[in-house]
């Protein structure tokens, strides 16, 4: 499915300093019944947001209104764990657009650049400025430059760099995705299949 | 093929690159293609949406197991969401032409089981499907791994996924596994050593004497948890004991085409002189009987061992807390004695034929301990019709124990196989992640010895002392 353009996204982050989180989390198993793509934003990180008994959880970041905002900042090793994809598309369909952390996942990194979210990884150095300036200021926003690969700080001024392959980055400036890519070469496909052993 | 000397990976990697894109992926010809009912629905949408169909139908089988009951499979499903995603695979792979073994077919089971008892997974393939677990296939020498929706799509609709090739580790295991370790023992040991990120962007190669002389079903258990410690799969070079496997299994090469691939599955080996971007020695002599006491399977230890300090593991003293708040536990304490309510032994890293047989050892001529529920679940109908005709049954029963219907169960608990909350599970699964048998279940990763041990005592007990 194509999606949106990702260009330049300028918006305040929602904090979640918590190392290792993974995909059992950000959508539990059991919410993965569904034969459709929309409306896993409900469930994302259901259990650490709702009690048993459905009520919210206040301590919970999503929970606490003063944090909002596109840009998801979480802490090293971000979605390790089941390869569901589910749970990109929860964090989608919740609003977000982009998640920073110090390392990634692979599984999850690649599905999240399959739906249109951008993994951005930075320097732990750099995480911790981050969640520095949002704790100090929850309205503190980010600028992620994907055409210059860049993502900074505006309350601070400081500025990282960050590494995204050319194909993929062109993909998402310009909204294509992996399937038009190959149904596009289904010639050449063909040619190698009738080559394999198996 | 150069004259640069290559890893097992490369050879195979490198023979299934059907186009290099510059300073992209690589669009990465796919063999075999397993699909289950819960990651595929929303891709065959996605083929309807832009009005394509499923280039080559006969590279991909289609089982269900996800949330299949265990119980009384004879009856139509309870859970409407369940049936409405079980009835989903069946249509979409009866429309596109899928071999599909759904509830009740006699070769249904966990999809990780049933593609190698059957010889659909064979050296030298490319194998992917969406479940994490993938990396399994790779005891055979294949490349497999798991894939999210979107990729499923793409198999699909061209046989292909675009795929940037990971970097490459080796790790070693020398020795001889002593009493009562097994090979999730070694796995669950390598995954404490590493951590949960340590093989994150790397393609493991297991090699040394404790793999070699490991049985097929330990090799899988080992390459299925690879993904544990971020790699996106594990493989073990094919040698004798995996043509013995292979041989004869109904998907496998006959005659003359058994002849020609042998001949094949064995090139497939590292070239002596290849490098890897990363390599790990360990001794088997160092492994015991391993439990995990955290919340990710890098928090495991020799059973004997008592809870580490914060300052004794890597990450933040904030997420140890969490994670050992979670499950009750506080550092120092010792894991043996304490007391247990379930025991889970199944899953398609521990539902083989060889782990009932382990399980069965210690269970035997002892009684299901009064304070354990216990669920023993066989991977497949194959190993369940193995575990009746080896008196494997027998001795369950009479020790108390019931065997129940395949299936991933409690792995992940989206049928009602469920721990419920507050509850400990020694387990043979695969994640004890937060909630991953059920919301607030706590539980304890472990080979089907300890899980044995666990069962018959009602407490974490040290499997040697019942062998």
């Amino acid at each position: 499915m194509a999606y949106d353009k990702f260009t330049i996204l300028t918006s305040t982050a929602v904090p979640l300093p918590i190392e290792n989180v993974d995909t059992d989390q950000i959508i539990p198993a059991r919410f993965l019944k569904a034969t459709k793509r929309e409306g896993f934003g409900d469930n994302l990180f259901r259990d650490w947001r709702y009690n048993g008994d459905d009520t919210p959880k206040q301590d919970f970041v999503l929970n606490n209104p003063i944090y909002s905002g596109k840009i998801l900042v979480g802490g090293h090793n971000f979605g390790s764990g089941s390869s569901r994809e589910h749970a990109a598309w929860a964090i989608y369909d919740y609003g977000f657009r982009c998640v920073v952390s110090s390392f990634f996942a692979d599984i999850f990194k690649g599905n999240s650049l399959n739906i249109g979210i951008l993994p951005v990884q930075v320097t732990p150095e750099f995480l911790d400025k981050i969640f520095l300036a949002i704790e100090a200021d929850p309205n503190a926003e980010l600028e992620v430059n994907l055409p210059e690969q860049s993502i900074t700080i505006l309350s601070t001024g400081e500025s990282e760099s960050f590494n995204i392959n050319g194909y993929k980055k062109h993909n998402m400036t310009n909204g294509f995705d992996d399937i038009d890519y190959l149904q596009a070469m289904k010639g050449e496909i063909k040619v190698f299949q009738e080559e394999r052993i198996y | 093929m150069s004259n640069q000397a290559n890893t097992l990976f490369d050879k195979v990697w490198d023979a299934h690159v059907v186009r290099q894109i510059a300073d992209g992926p690589d669009v990465f010809f796919i063999d075999r293609h397993f699909i289950h009912e819960v990651t595929s629905p929303v891709a065959f949408l996605g083929l309807e949406s832009r009005n394509i169909g499923v280039m080559y139908p006969e590279r991909t089988f289609a089982t269900a197991d996800h949330n299949t009951p265990t119980i009384n499979q004879h009856l139509p499903v309870q859970d409407p969401l369940s049936a409405n995603q079980l009835k989903a695979l069946e249509v979409n792979s009866l429309k596109h032409g899928i071999s599909h073994w759904g509830l009740g077919h006699a070769r249904n089971g966990i999809v990780h089981v049933v593609g190698p008892e059957n010889g659909i997974t064979l050296p030298g393939m490319t194998i992917v499907c969406g479940d994490s677990h993938t990396s399994t296939h790779g005891a055979f020498g294949a490349i497999a791994f798991g894939i999210g929706t979107s990729e499923v799509e793409m198999v699909l609709s061209s046989q292909c996924i675009m795929q940037p090739k990971p970097k490459k580790m080796r790790v070693n295991v020398n020795g001889v596994l002593g009493k009562g370790v097994t090979p999730k023992d070694v796995t669950l040991y390598i995954i404490s050593k590493l951590t949960t990120a340590g093989a994150t962007g790397y393609f493991v190669e297991y090699t040394g004497d404790v793999f070699r002389s490991m049985s097929m079903e330990g090799r899988m258990t080992v390459c299925n948890m690879s993904i544990e410690m971020g790699a996106r799969g594990g493989m073990i070079a094919p040698d004798e004991t995996t043509f013995a496997y292979i041989n004869g299994r109904e998907h496998a090469p006959k005659g003359e085409k058994w002849d020609e691939a042998l001949t094949y599955w064995k090139t497939l080996k590292t070239d002596d002189d290849a490098v890897f971007d990363k390599e790990y020695t360990f001794l088997a002599a160092d492994i015991e009987p391993m439990i995990t006491y955290g919340t990710n399977p890098g928090m495991g230890q020799g059973i004997s061992k008592s809870i580490p300090t914060s300052d004794q593991v890597e990450g933040g003293k904030s997420t140890y807390d969490k994670s050992l708040t979670y499950m009750g536990f506080h550092e120092n304490e010792s894991m043996l004695g304490k007391k247990i309510d379930y025991v889970f032994i199944g899953s398609c890293t521990n539902g083989r034929i060889e782990d009932f047989r382990a399980f069965a050892s210690i269970v035997k001529g002892r009684k299901k301990a009064d304070n354990v529920i216990a669920w023993v679940v066989p991977g497949s109908h194959i190993v369940e019709a193995q575990i009746k005709e080896e008196g494997i049954l027998d001795i369950l029963t009479e020790a108390g124990f019931e065997l129940r219907q395949p299936g991933c169960s409690a792995c992940l608990a989206m049928n009602d196989d469920k721990i419920p909350a507050g509850k400990y599970a020694v387990s043979t699964s695969n994640r004890n992640f937060e909630g991953r048998q059920g919301p607030g279940a706590r539980t304890l990763l472990a080979s089907p010895l300890v899980a044995a041990a666990a069962a018959v005592t009602g407490v974490v007990t040290d499997p040697r002392e019942l062998l």
